[in-house]
């Protein structure tokens, strides 16, 4: 808006002219916001100066009020303009003000927050049951301590059959329920669960623990093993080298592995076959699908014709394969961990260096590792 | 099972060389745990000969030998007092590598005097510690010939792990036939030639088993032989023995270890002088006991066989011979025992006797019952060879026990089960070279041979195809996918499981894994400690408890983390804790333990680990594995390994889902561990299963009215929990209030004796309309109310 200043007109005017030009000085003036203020209540406020004019125009003829009504009104609207950049001006002056003050050390340390991590077996078992479910496996699971009959009988181990000397048994003191159980000594007794509770197809892997009386640099009493079970009317050793293959190669993030079938003996299976997978421990690390070393993977086989009939399943119509690995060892093996004792020592600085981030949940889309 | 290149070829014509057999044999499944070839290190090394010796023109003690290597003569500086013109030695020209100090040797001036090699003494081939002199030969090699072949250490020693089901392979002989059916020479093993019997057998032989026992021993055989003379065993059977780390003991012993380990026949050898009578396979009786040849007595239960004379039981049958008994360098009567033996009841006794023989070893694999009279027959004329003397008729009582299975063989079983078609020409091949007789076209009727008690169907036969034929031939072959895009598989615990694991590691936490047993004394902590819980062989006496709680494995390793200078820890586990020995009786818990907590930090809010943390830590876990906040509040109250004022439980109805809050003083200082320590368990198989049918959620409907919040502090006398203030300030007006929080509790100055402030924000939210102040006011005054009523409380002023 301009201010129209009539030279022609009389003293009002210049009355006026000079209000304005105190009163915006002494807007000019105010410091503060409380100083403002009191500027805009001597001019705007209910008495003050400006509101005085505003008021007196109702005193007047309707030609003075057409004249000096527009004259007043601007001024008024001049004043609260000045006001509120002044306010605004005001206010950022405080604020820079207050900023020039407030100063961190962006260098002191965050906040600590503890870094919870996910032990590697555990990691391994998700990447593991992220492969299998993608083949159709289910994950199956049974107690620590097991039934001798589900362990060893079941399994085509009779008592005193020289195959039990293979594991070292814990024994359990003998129970209410007059008998002796046992610390399982391998994962196979969830084969004799799931069978005997579930109907053919059956795909299933079992990662857990189990226990052998067995303690030195490279055994622990206590370990980890993962079970696989196929039984329906056709799968055969083909098929049982196929899954370790793309087992082998999708878990080791390795697009050609080698295998090497051996044949061997488990009373629960017949045949029986070992796996051995090519590497290269020639450069201190080891290197898979080349080399000239054999890495044991672990023990399979058919399924036993005697431990399909003993856990209910006609061997004349169904067939299958088992296979048995280290789950400890492929985590030490796929991650660089040469010693299976400290898995199980809850070393802080071992947990640390060897744990997974809660986030990092292993996803056949993103990758099972990063 | 150990055995040399040079016996194995006793038994099997080869050309094959050490290596390439090796690793036939693991292919086969007779896997080889070391092939040692001795003769590698000593490749460089030649005989020579000393054709002239000098002094040493500069040293005293030193001499110029000239030798003859071969090829040529040269001059070697030797300081062995033993070198002397015309010996053998074994020479080591310049570039061998000195087994002793690893490195090739140089041509090198000695005092002066070239010396173009070395004569080595056994010390320098690590052969042994003998350093005086140098190795003096006594061979008709020709200078130029192989030294380890001279030394007798160019024969490469096997040991192949034999598996449980081969007892035929625990024989030179067995593992020859293995290798001439794949393809690896012929099978060349000697035929068993019956020595006839000078006399009528003065001692008889027995079986004496009840009825149902008999299986024990059902073939006893035995020969009486006189004025033998037992004196060491010729060489070349030392040598033998020797070479798999056998111990010659004398001619008689020696027969019988070289018949174990050449056939897989056991044996055992009585001096007759010391029998009583006659001879019998028994079952110990009650209280009976034997001196082994360990020296040691054992006392037998009465499934142990024995042989024993009229009198006593002289030897644990199978498994280990009596001292009382056994031949010795005076021994002039022999009486030679070959027996069969039921291989369960060998393994029972020798796992129960705790003794490892290499009798038990072949036993408990099985033993050809057919070679039983043939074994006895191959050391009759061993012992007549080397001792002399005169055999009795061989005695046998019982009969040779049926170990033949007759299995009706389709070929077409191979493809079934091992997905590879063969001819079946083939498979008949195989099967007959390794013993099988085969009968019939298609349907096959085969038999085992005698020494191969294992085979019981047709898949241990496709087992034998494959095995020779090369498992490692069978072709890769892809399995169905039952749907083009996989299904989640993971059953609702399972997932629990998981969220937990990654909620809590999400926290901070560092998931541990614990072993299933502890000490007793800190089960006992925790609720266990008693008999069901006990291992009865753990591994170590700290090692012999069930957990009855994943906690004391967590203190534990909380404990060793404090010794490593760790004073904050956030550790967790999820695992089995064990209510009693039996099946099933376990549950899972994740657990977690937050050590310390008061990390020193210039932000200055760190405070003590305490219930609250573990009470979060619980409402975290529980929300995330059942997908849904915990509305079930906390009771005071928890088991007694906790601060019985400070711990609370977490219950749906009689079911308990978690314990959480401070650990007891005295369970922590057994850990040697300070206080504070909060702890919590969540035992996951009680979280209820979401019983929700609908993936969808209920519609979003937010009100449109304005929520209204009021604060109210009450003055409440001390016992008098939170959870009473907001449960009756909930109830005042249910379809108003949205919700209640506690943000403060006061007790001290202002508030008097034995009782607190606690002040709640109640969070009004109406549905349908704006509230007014007079609405507001009057919903306050009922909240005022109900809390009055139900905890006595006032507002405070």
């Amino acid at each position: 808006m301009t201010i129209q200043v009539d030279e022609s007109s009389n003293s009002p005017m210049s009355d006026i002219e000079a209000l304005e030009q105190r009163i915006l000085s002494e807007i000019g003036a105010a410091t503060d916001e409380p100083g403002l203020e009191a500027v805009r209540v001597a001019a705007l406020g209910k008495k003050g100066a400006v509101s005085e004019l505003l008021k007196s125009l109702g005193g007047m003829s309707p030609e003075e009020r057409r004249e000096n009504g527009p004259l007043f009104n601007g001024l008024r609207d001049r004043i609260a303009l000045a006001i509120a950049e002044r306010k605004t001006a005001l206010a950022r002056e405080a604020l820079d003000a207050r900023l020039a003050f407030e100063r961190i050390d962006v260098t002191l340390p965050a906040r600590p927050e503890p870094r919870g991590t996910i032990h590697p077996v555990s990691q391994v078992q998700d990447e593991i049951t992220a492969i299998f479910a993608d083949l159709g496996f289910a994950v199956a699971e049974g107690p620590d301590v097991e039934y001798d009959d589900y362990n060893f009988t079941k399994l085509n181990i009779p008592p005193d059959h020289p195959a039990r000397q293979m594991h070292d048994t814990f024994y359990v003191a003998r129970q209410n329920d007059g008998d002796r159980h046992v610390l399982r000594t391998h994962t196979s007794p969830v084969q004799a669960r799931v069978m005997l509770k579930q109907k053919p197809p059956i795909r299933v892997i079992v990662p857990g623990r189990a226990y052998r009386r067995d303690s030195d640099a490279t055994h622990t009493p206590m370990f980890h093993q993962l079970e696989a079970l196929v039984i329906d009317e056709e799968t055969n050793l083909g098929h049982l080298r196929w899954v370790v293959e793309q087992f082998c190669s999708a878990f080791f993030e390795v697009d050609r592995i080698e295998l090497r079938a051996r044949p061997s003996f488990f009373p629960f299976t017949e045949p029986s076959v070992e796996w051995d997978m090519r590497c290269d421990r020639s450069g201190g690390q080891i290197k898979f699908g080349t080399g000239n070393d054999w890495l044991e993977l672990g023990g399979s086989g058919m399924v036993h014709s005697r431990v399909l009939e003993m856990c209910g399943i006609d061997p004349a119509r169904y067939q299958g394969f088992a296979f048995g690995f280290g789950l400890d060892r492929m985590a030490m093996l796929k991650y660089g961990a040469p010693d299976l004792r400290a898995f199980f020592d809850s070393d802080l600085r071992w947990l640390r260096h060897y744990g997974f981030a809660a986030l990092d949940l292993p996803t056949l889309d993103g990758g099972l590792s990063r | 099972m150990k055995f040399t290149l040079s016996w194995l070829k006793e038994h099997l014509e080869t050309d094959a060389d050490a290596r390439t057999i090796a690793e036939t044999l693991t292919l086969i499944g007779l896997e080889v745990e070391s092939l040692e070839d001795r003769s590698a290190a000593l490749k460089d090394f030649v005989v020579a000969c000393v054709v002239s010796e000098e002094k040493h023109p500069n040293a005293d003690k030193l001499k110029l030998c000239m030798v003859d290597t071969g090829g040529e003569v040269v001059q070697v500086v030797c300081g062995a007092p033993n070198a002397h013109t015309g010996m053998k030695g074994v020479f080591a020209p310049p570039g061998a590598v000195i087994p002793v100090s690893g490195e090739a040797l140089k041509i090198s001036a000695i005092r002066g005097v070239e010396s173009r090699g070395m004569l080595c003494s056994e010390r320098e081939l690590l052969l042994s510690d003998e350093h005086l002199g140098i190795i003096e030969l006594k061979t008709d090699l020709a200078p130029g010939a192989s030294a380890a072949h001279a030394l007798g250490l160019d024969d490469p020693l096997f040991d192949v792990a034999i598996t449980p089901n081969r007892g035929d392979c625990t024989s030179v002989a067995g593992i020859a036939r293995d290798l001439a059916a794949v393809g690896i020479g012929r099978l060349k093993t000697p035929a068993v030639t019956p020595v006839p019997g000078a006399f009528a057998s003065p001692l008889r032989i027995g079986l004496h088993f009840s009825a149902g026992a008999e299986k024990a021993c059902p073939i006893f055989a035995g020969r009486l032989i006189r004025n033998v003379r037992n004196g060491p065993s010729p060489p070349w059977l030392q040598a033998r023995l020797r070479a798999i780390g056998l111990r010659p003991i004398s001619a008689l012993v020696d027969v019988t270890n070289f018949i174990a380990n050449d056939r897989g026949r056991p044996l055992h050898v009585f001096d007759a002088d010391k029998l009583q009578g006659n001879m019998q396979a028994r079952l110990a009786r009650e209280g009976e006991s034997v001196k082994a040849l360990d020296g040691r007595m054992y006392d037998l239960d009465p499934e142990t066989i024995v042989i024993a004379d009229d009198v006593r039981a002289l030897s644990i049958a199978g498994i280990m011979g009596g001292e009382d008994t056994g031949c010795t360098e005076e021994t002039r009567n022999v009486f030679v025992e070959s027996a069969w033996f039921d291989a369960q009841r060998i393994a029972a006794s020798g796992r129960e006797l705790g003794i490892q023989s290499d009798a038990r070893y072949r036993f408990e694999r099985g033993t050809d019952p057919e070679f039983v009279v043939q074994g006895l027959e191959l050391a009759t004329k061993l012992i007549l060879e080397f001792c002399g003397g005169e055999p009795a008729e061989t005695v046998v009582a019982g009969a040779v026990p049926v170990a033949r299975a007759q299995i009706v063989f389709s070929p077409k079983i191979v493809r079934r089960l091992a997905g590879i078609q063969l001819p079946d020409d083939l498979i008949r091949g195989i099967l007959v070279s390794l013993g099988f007789t085969v009968e019939g076209d298609h349907e096959l009727s085969v038999t085992s041979p005698s020494w191969r008690s294992d085979i019981e169907g047709p898949a241990d036969l496709v087992e034998e195809v494959v095995r020779i034929h090369g498992i490692d031939n069978v072709a890769a072959q892809p399995m169905p996918r039952p749907h083009a895009v996989a299904r989640s598989v993971l059953t609702p615990a399972q997932k629990r499981m998981r969220a937990a694991r990654r909620t809590l590691a999400g926290r901070g936490f560092n998931e541990t894994i614990g072993y299933a047993f502890i000490p007793r004394a800190h089960s006992a902590l925790f609720g266990g400690g008693d008999e069901a819980r006990q291992l009865e062989n753990p591994i170590s006496a700290d090692m012999d408890a069930l957990r009855p709680s994943v906690l004391p494995s967590l203190l534990a390793a909380a404990q060793r983390n404090a010794a490593r200078g760790f004073s904050d820890q956030l550790l967790f586990e999820i695992g089995a804790q064990f209510e009693s020995g039996i099946p099933g009786a376990q549950a899972t818990a994740a657990s977690g333990i937050r050590v310390g907590g008061a990390v020193r930090s210039w932000t200055k809010d760190a405070h003590g680990a305490d219930a609250f943390d573990a009470k979060a830590d619980i409402l975290a876990v529980l929300e995330a594995a059942m997908g849904a906040p915990m509305s079930a509040p906390a009771k005071s109250g928890a088991p007694g390994w906790y601060h019985p004022g400070r711990c609370g439980t977490l219950a749906l109805g009689p079911k308990v889902l978690a314990y959480f809050g401070e650990l007891h003083p005295s369970v922590l200082a057994v850990f040697d561990l300070r206080a504070p320590v909060s702890a919590f368990e969540i035992f996951l198989d009680a979280i209820p299963e979401s019983k929700a049918k609908s993936r969808a959620r209920p519609l979003f409907q937010p009100s449109p009215f304005p929520a209204v919040e009021r604060d109210f502090a009450f003055v409440v006398e001390a016992k008098v929990t939170a959870e009473d203030i907001v449960k009756s300030a909930r109830s005042a007006e249910r379809n108003l209030i949205e919700r209640v929080d506690v943000f403060d509790v006061y007790e001290g100055t202002g508030v008097p004796e034995g009782k607190k402030s606690l002040a709640i924000a109640v969070r009004l939210q109406p549905k349908d309309r704006t509230l007014t102040d007079a609405e507001i006011d009057a919903v306050a005054q009922k909240i005022v109310a109900a809390v009055g009523k139900a905890t006595g409380g006032t507002l405070r002023t």
